[in-house]
Formats: C-alpha cells, sequence, structure tokens
C-alpha cells in the first residue's frame, strides 16, 4: 500500500480555509492478473482554521495575507510543502471574479507545493462540494438521485447525482454574504447581483442603511424560494434565470431530485436553526439558514445530513481531485513528471478515425491549429473514439500520431490520452517511432476545454495521479 | 343432430376462431407478426432486469452493470424464468463449442506457426488425459530443437488449452504486440510456435528442451459461463519438469472485457524483461 498526501486549498467569498488528506493507494486486482491500482481510503489527517478571505483595497484577494495564512497552518499541520503529492488550490465564489484570482492561485501553488495545482471555476466547485458533503456517495451506495446545495458567501453550487454518475450542475449568485452588515448595525454592502431580488419585493434597501430584520428576512425567504426554484423544486421564474452565474453549467434536471443535501456555510444553520444575533458574522448567512429550514420547498424528509458543511468544498478539493491512471501506462522518463496545465487536445470523430485508417493528414493540420489557439507545443492528445484496437490498428495509430509529433520541436514530449485500457501498447509502438520522450496514460476522461496535470508516479510507475480541471477565470 | 354434423360444426366454429384472432375478420389470412429473435449472449439483452414490479430499478440495474452474475434476473415459482434459463443455456453451450473446436490452420498461417502436439491423440484424450497434455514423443522434441533457436532468453508459444476460441480471439493482437516489446527491450527471443492439445506444463519441457531463460505460454482458459475468449499468460525463469507451480507468474483474464490483448501483450514485454532482471519467477517475483 503507498499512501500520497493531499493538500486542498479553498478560497471562497468569505472564508479560505485548508484540508490535509492521506490518500491510501492499493492493487485491487488478484496476484493472477494484471495490476489495478485504485485510491481506497481517503482520510483527513489535518483540518485547518475556517479563515476570513484576505481582501486588499480595491476588493482584490491578498495574495501575500493567504501565503502568511497558509504557512501558518502548514507549521501547525506539522508538514513541509515537499512531502505533498497531490491537490488543489480553488478560488471559488466571488473571489473567482476578482481582477488577480488568477494571478494569485498561480502564485499560491506554487508555493503550497510542488505538485499542486490551481483551478477555479463555479461548475468544478459545486461537484467538489458535493463530493466532499459525501452527497455522491450516498447516490452511488443507495443508487438514486441526490443533490447538493453547496450554500456559501456569494454563490450557490448545485450538483446533482444519479447512482453515482454526475447528472447535473449550476451555479447561481445567491449567498450569505451578498448584504453585509457592520457592529454598530448599519448595512455596509449590498452584492449589485441581488439589486433585481430587491427590486422585485419593492425592498428599498441601500448601503448605510439600519438593519430592520423584517425586510431583510423577506429577502432571504425569497432567494430560498428561488434556490428551490434553481433545484426544480419550484417553477423557475425569469428571476432565478437573472441569478444564474454566467459562465456556468444549465442544469437541466427530468424529476426533483430524491434526496437533498445543504453544505456551505450556510448549512449549519438549516441543520442546527439557531436564534440569537441573526447579524453574529455581520452578514445574512443565519438569516438565509433559517429561511431554508422553514421553506415548505425543502422538505425535510429528503434532507440528507451531509459529511461536511462549511468545509465541503474544501474536502472535496483535497480528496476528490485526485484519481489515478489506469495501470497499464507508459512513459520514457519518470523525470517528465509532474506534469502541469496540459491543455486537453480532442481531435474531431472523422479526423481520428481517419488516423486508425492510416490517413495521418488531417491530424497533424487539426493539432497544428489547436497549438496555435493555445500558443503551447505541450498538450495532450485525447483519443476517446478508438475502442479497443486491433494491433494492426494500433500500429496505424502510432504511425499517425508519430507524424503529428514530428511537427513538434525537437525534445518536446509528447503526451496521449485514451479512454480506453491500451496506452501501454500504444506507447511501446510511439517509441518505436520518435526519437522524442512520450507519456502514455489511458483510462482518464476528460473534455476539451479540460487541463491535466500528471503527479509523479506511483512506486514501480505502475499508474500516476492525475487531476482534471477547467480554469475559469471571469 | 349426428355425430358428424356436431365435429363438423364444431371444427368450423375453431377455423373461424383462429382466423379472427390472426387478425383476418374477414376470413383472410393475417400475416403472423414475428418479432426478430434475441440474440440470449448479447451483453445488453443480458443487462435487462427481470425482476417484477423492482422498488429501485435503476438500483438493480447499476448492481447488473458491476457484475456478469446471473443477478436480478427475477424467478419463476422456484426456478429460473424462461428467458434466463435459455441465456445459460446459450453460454453453457458456447463454453463447451470453445473447448472442442479446433484453432484454424488459417490464424496459424497468418501468424507463421509451426505447429506440435502433445502426447494426445485427439480432442478426447486431451480432455480425459491431463497427463498426456504435457507431454511430447521423443521425435516432437527432436523436431522442435531443429526448427526453433536453442537457449533463447525468451521463448513464447500459443497454446490451445481448454478454449481453442480464447487463441482465435486475442492470438493476432497478443502475439506480435508482445514479440514487439521483447524485441524493443533487446532480447534475443525464439521464434514463437504453437502447440495442440497443449496443458499448462507442457511449457516445462519447453523449457528444458531449447533452454530458455523464459518460457512463456499464451494459453486458452477453461471456458465459464461468463466468457469463452479468456487467454492466460504463464511465465517461468528456467522452468524445469516437476517444479512447484508456485514459480509460475500468472497474467489471467486476458480478453475483451478484462485486459485487452493488445495491452496485455505491452504488459507481459514488460514483465517478462522484469523477471529477466529478477531472474526468479511465481510467489519469489512479487515478494
Amino acid at each position: 500500500m503507498e499512501q500520497l498526501l493531499s493538500v486542498g486549498i479553498d478560497i471562497g467569498t468569505s472564508t479560505t480555509s485548508m484540508v490535509i488528506s492521506r490518500l491510501s493507494v492499493q492493487n485491487t486486482a488478484s496476484s493472477f492478473a494484471v495490476p489495478r491500482m485504485a485510491i481506497t481510503e481517503k482520510e483527513i489527517v489535518y483540518r485547518g482554521d475556517i479563515h476570513s478571505t484576505p481582501i486588499r483595497e480595491g476588493e482584490l484577494i491578498d495574495a501575500q495575507r493567504i501565503a502568511a495564512l497558509l504557512k501558518e497552518e502548514y507549521q501547525r499541520a506539522g508538514i513541509t510543502p515537499g512531502i505533498l503529492r497531490t491537490g488543489a488550490v480553488i478560488i471559488t465564489g466571488e473571489s473567482s471574479r476578482k481582477e488577480n484570482a488568477q494571478a494569485a492561485s498561480q502564485w499560491l501553488s506554487e508555493l503550497a507545493g510542488d505538485f499542486v495545482i490551481a483551478t477555479a471555476g463555479p461548475d468544478l466547485e459545486s461537484v467538489l462540494a458535493a463530493k466532499g458533503a459525501g452527497t455522491q456517495q450516498y447516490s452511488e451506495e443507495h443508487a438514486c438521485t441526490a443533490m447538493n446545495l453547496d450554500v456559501g458567501g456569494g454563490t450557490s453550487n448545485l450538483a446533482v447525482f444519479s447512482s453515482g454518475r454526475q447528472a447535473g450542475k449550476g451555479c447561481w449568485d445567491i449567498g450569505g454574504r451578498l448584504v453585509r452588515v457592520d457592529e454598530m448595525g448599519r448595512i455596509t454592502y449590498i452584492s449589485p447581483r441581488l439589486r433585481p431580488v430587491l427590486d422585485e419585493l419593492e425592498i428599498p434597501l441601500h448601503e448605510g442603511d439600519r438593519v430592520e430584520l423584517s425586510p431583510l428576512r423577506r429577502l432571504t425567504d425569497r432567494m430560498a424560494s428561488l434556490l428551490a426554484e434553481a433545484a426544480g423544486l419550484l417553477p423557475a421564474t425569469p428571476l432565478c434565470r437573472r441569478l444564474h452565474t454566467p459562465g456556468s453549467a444549465q442544469l437541466i434536471l427530468e424529476r426533483p431530485a430524491d434526496r437533498l443535501s445543504f453544505s456551505g456555510g450556510v448549512a449549519d444553520y438549516v441543520y442546527h436553526p439557531a436564534g440569537g444575533d441573526w447579524f453574529r458574522h455581520g452578514d445574512i448567512g443565519p438569516l438565509l439558514g433559517r429561511s431554508l429550514y422553514e421553506s415548505p420547498a425543502f422538505l425535510h424528509e429528503r434532507l440528507l445530513r451531509p459529511q461536511e458543511t462549511i468545509r465541503a468544498t474544501v474536502v472535496g478539493a483535497g480528496s476528490h481531485t485526485t484519481m489515478l491512471s489506469g495501470s497499464t501506462i507508459f512513459f520514457t522518463d519518470a523525470s517528465l513528471f509532474p506534469a502541469r496545465n496540459l491543455p486537453v487536445f480532442v481531435p474531431e470523430a472523422e479526423t481520428e478515425q481517419g488516423a486508425l485508417e492510416g490517413d495521418s493528414v488531417p491530424l497533424a493540420a487539426e493539432a497544428d491549429r489547436f497549438r496555435q489557439e493555445y500558443d503551447t507545443d505541450r498538450f495532450v492528445i485525447r483519443l476517446a473514439r478508438t475502442g479497443s484496437p486491433s494491433y494492426r490498428t494500433l500500429c496505424r495509430l502510432a504511425d499517425a500520431l508519430g507524424a503529428l509529433a514530428g511537427q513538434l520541436p525537437a525534445g518536446t514530449p509528447l503526451y496521449v490520452l485514451t479512454e480506453q485500457d491500451f496506452a501501454q501498447a500504444l506507447g511501446q509502438a510511439l517509441r518505436r517511432r520518435i526519437e522524442r520522450p512520450v507519456i502514455c496514460i489511458d483510462s482518464v476522461q476528460a473534455q476539451p476545454g479540460d487541463y491535466l496535470d500528471f503527479g509523479k508516479p506511483l512506486r514501480d510507475g505502475v499508474a500516476v495521479p492525475v487531476v482534471v480541471k477547467t480554469l475559469i477565470y471571469a | 343432430m349426428t355425430r358428424e354434423e356436431l365435429t363438423s360444426r364444431v371444427t368450423q366454429a375453431v377455423m373461424e376462431a383462429l382466423a379472427r384472432r390472426a387478425g383476418g375478420a374477414d376470413g383472410t389470412e393475417a400475416p403472423c407478426p414475428r418479432p426478430p429473435l434475441p440474440d440470449l449472449t448479447d451483453p445488453a439483452f443480458k443487462a435487462q432486469v427481470l425482476v417484477e414490479n423492482p422498488n429501485n430499478p435503476e438500483g438493480l440495474a447499476q448492481m447488473k452493470r458491476r457484475t456478469p452474475a446471473r443477478i436480478a434476473v427475477g424467478n419463476a415459482g422456484p426456478r429460473l424464468r424462461t428467458q434466463t434459463y435459455l441465456t445459460l443455456r446459450a453460454e453453457h453451450a458456447g463454453a463447451q463449442d470453445a473447448v472442442f473446436r479446433d484453432v484454424s490452420p488459417e490464424l496459424l498461417k497468418e501468424l507463421d506457426l509451426v505447429s506440435f502436439s502433445t502426447l494426445c491423440r485427439d480432442r478426447n484424450e486431451h480432455l480425459t488425459r491431463p497427463d498426456l497434455g504435457r507431454r511430447f514423443s521423443p521425435e516432437t522434441l527432436e523436431d522442435m530443437k531443429k526448427r526453433c533457436v536453442r537457449s533463447p532468453q525468451v521463448q513464447v508459444y500459443l497454446s490451445d488449452g481448454l478454449s481453442s476460441q480464447a487463441v482465435e480471439a486475442n492470438g493476432a493482437d497478443i502475439l506480435p504486440a508482445l514479440m514487439d516489446g521483447l524485441h524493443d527491450e533487446g532480447l534475443r527471443v525464439g521464434p514463437p510456435f504453437f502447440v495442440r492439445f497443449g496443458r499448462v506444463p507442457a511449457m516445462d519441457v519447453v523449457s528444458e528442451t531449447l533452454d530458455a531463460e523464459v518460457t512463456c505460454v499464451l494459453i486458452g482458459e477453461r471456458p465459464g459461463l461468463a466468457t469463452a475468449n479468456s487467454m492466460s499468460a504463464y511465465i517461468s525463469y528456467r522452468a524445469t519438469v516437476g517444479m512447484p507451480e508456485s514459480r509460475r507468474t500468472v497474467v489471467s483474464n486476458i480478453h475483451a472485457a478484462g485486459i485487452p490483448a493488445v495491452e496485455a501483450g505491452a504488459h507481459i514485454a514488460q514483465l517478462i524483461r522484469t523477471i529477466l532482471e529478477k531472474q526468479t519467477s511465481g510467489v519469489e517475483l512479487q515478494q
């Protein structure tokens, strides 16, 4: 058994947190079969504190103060970045729309550890939160449809799983920190995204006003019903569509989910309704939690208790971003790893088919266009339509890939990802044909627009950790 | 009414009723609709959940996706339903065919393989006398010595074993993938051949006869009800007759739904390199 330490760092609209997970990797095949390495256990070994996300003047992410926070957390966890093998830094919610989000996450990922990647995007966040909350696992174990609503400071991220498989995701600008309140009981901030909601309710609310409970409660009640609309529990109104986060996926549901769970900072107030000072966090989070708790749309018998609430996303980032490649793979040299931020090139269906039949010209031309578009010579060629090829077909494919590689500058590695299990055979066939370094990995799915990170290979080089990510910065 | 009249009236009434049921109210013959017969062994056909009124059909379908076992098939009283029973029979028949057929001469020609036979004279003897399936006549061994390379680092051969069908299904993909992989490693590899009526321990005789450092047999496995196309590779360092079985390294489950033949060939090439480096095989290699 081999263990990998993985870090998850989530820089959200209101809070920043970190967890360290230990992933156990084992060969799950019998001694008489080809090895099949799999992550068999995920254990959280360190949970950092929940910090307020440091923001600089002009609403920029304060990367330096975040770095200082992380350094402290690393010290308390008793680890050095060098021993981390994989993980993810994600910048989520409204934070990902800050101007310097991309620069900050790149910078932080370098600081956090060599093998840690930077990633963001509302859809990925939705999926990670549902995995961290345990909703995906529940759906798989109970063969039902389960939805997680991660209600954070700036956004609510919805993800649906059907028998463990992703069935939909989407993000809405509904969160507990879209209205902020100071200790003097004054409203200090109203997100412009809430304007249409306030207009519809005809609540005249402005920054600087004194806080009053009843209009704010009317606001959070409406936010709760908008979330119910988003979740397909109520018919959608135009307002619901207006609050859909730009750039996130359309959530299309055939029927409402069998079970629902809430995660995110607001979730604690859904599962543990608390009275007292509604504005203890200087925002409308607790009030929104109460609105969700009392909302007739969210039937309580359908509610699942999540494994994580406020830390669901960061646990998802730390424990659920890494997968393993197939266990028969090929690479010419272990020093090619880690390899980060490789864009995924997906040839057209007929181009891939042509390559299998021995026509290499369109493949090379398409790859050339891709290189110009992405301005890089390092990319992963993903072959998804090649089923289980015969040896003859495989050799023709290797010829076509060899011709493609001939266009790349000398010494640039050729990265190939196949969905079916034939990477080792293809890699060996490529080594016979071309001089340059080759990495050939299988049994990983990736879409056009995705980026891949390959971590350092496991012992004996049988498999590599892979992270598939989307980089979307608004 | 006489007996004849009664018979003729009843006959007429029955004929009319039958004509109506066939669709022709006016007595004309309607074409009998014939749904196409399903392929009983088609994976999509077998994936059907046959339990009546299931509480969670998707849950059952999901369980079925994880195993080829006959689960969620319902029942007819204490028995299997007809559909399940027929599928079972079809797969049993497939398994028997796989055992009793021969590897086609066309495939051996395509792969350019010389063929040697064990002491078994026919398929029946091969099945009933495992002891003969591991031995060769002195003449065959002389012939083998003449046609093969002496003292190779690696000797690979194909054998029918208990499923000629497995050889037919995988041979043309696994053999060239493996041979190319071995040549890449710069190893001295004897030309491959075919052994008819072979059992696994025949490889020990091959190893001793040719003085091979590593011997690898790609052999058809006893068919089960899940697949009749499964092949295994048995690999041994310095195999000798009578050695313990624990000295064989096995790669099993080589078929379309297990490890594909092409990938298995590439994997075994690497495995053989490791065996040569460590100069051991079987259980000792794994420790």
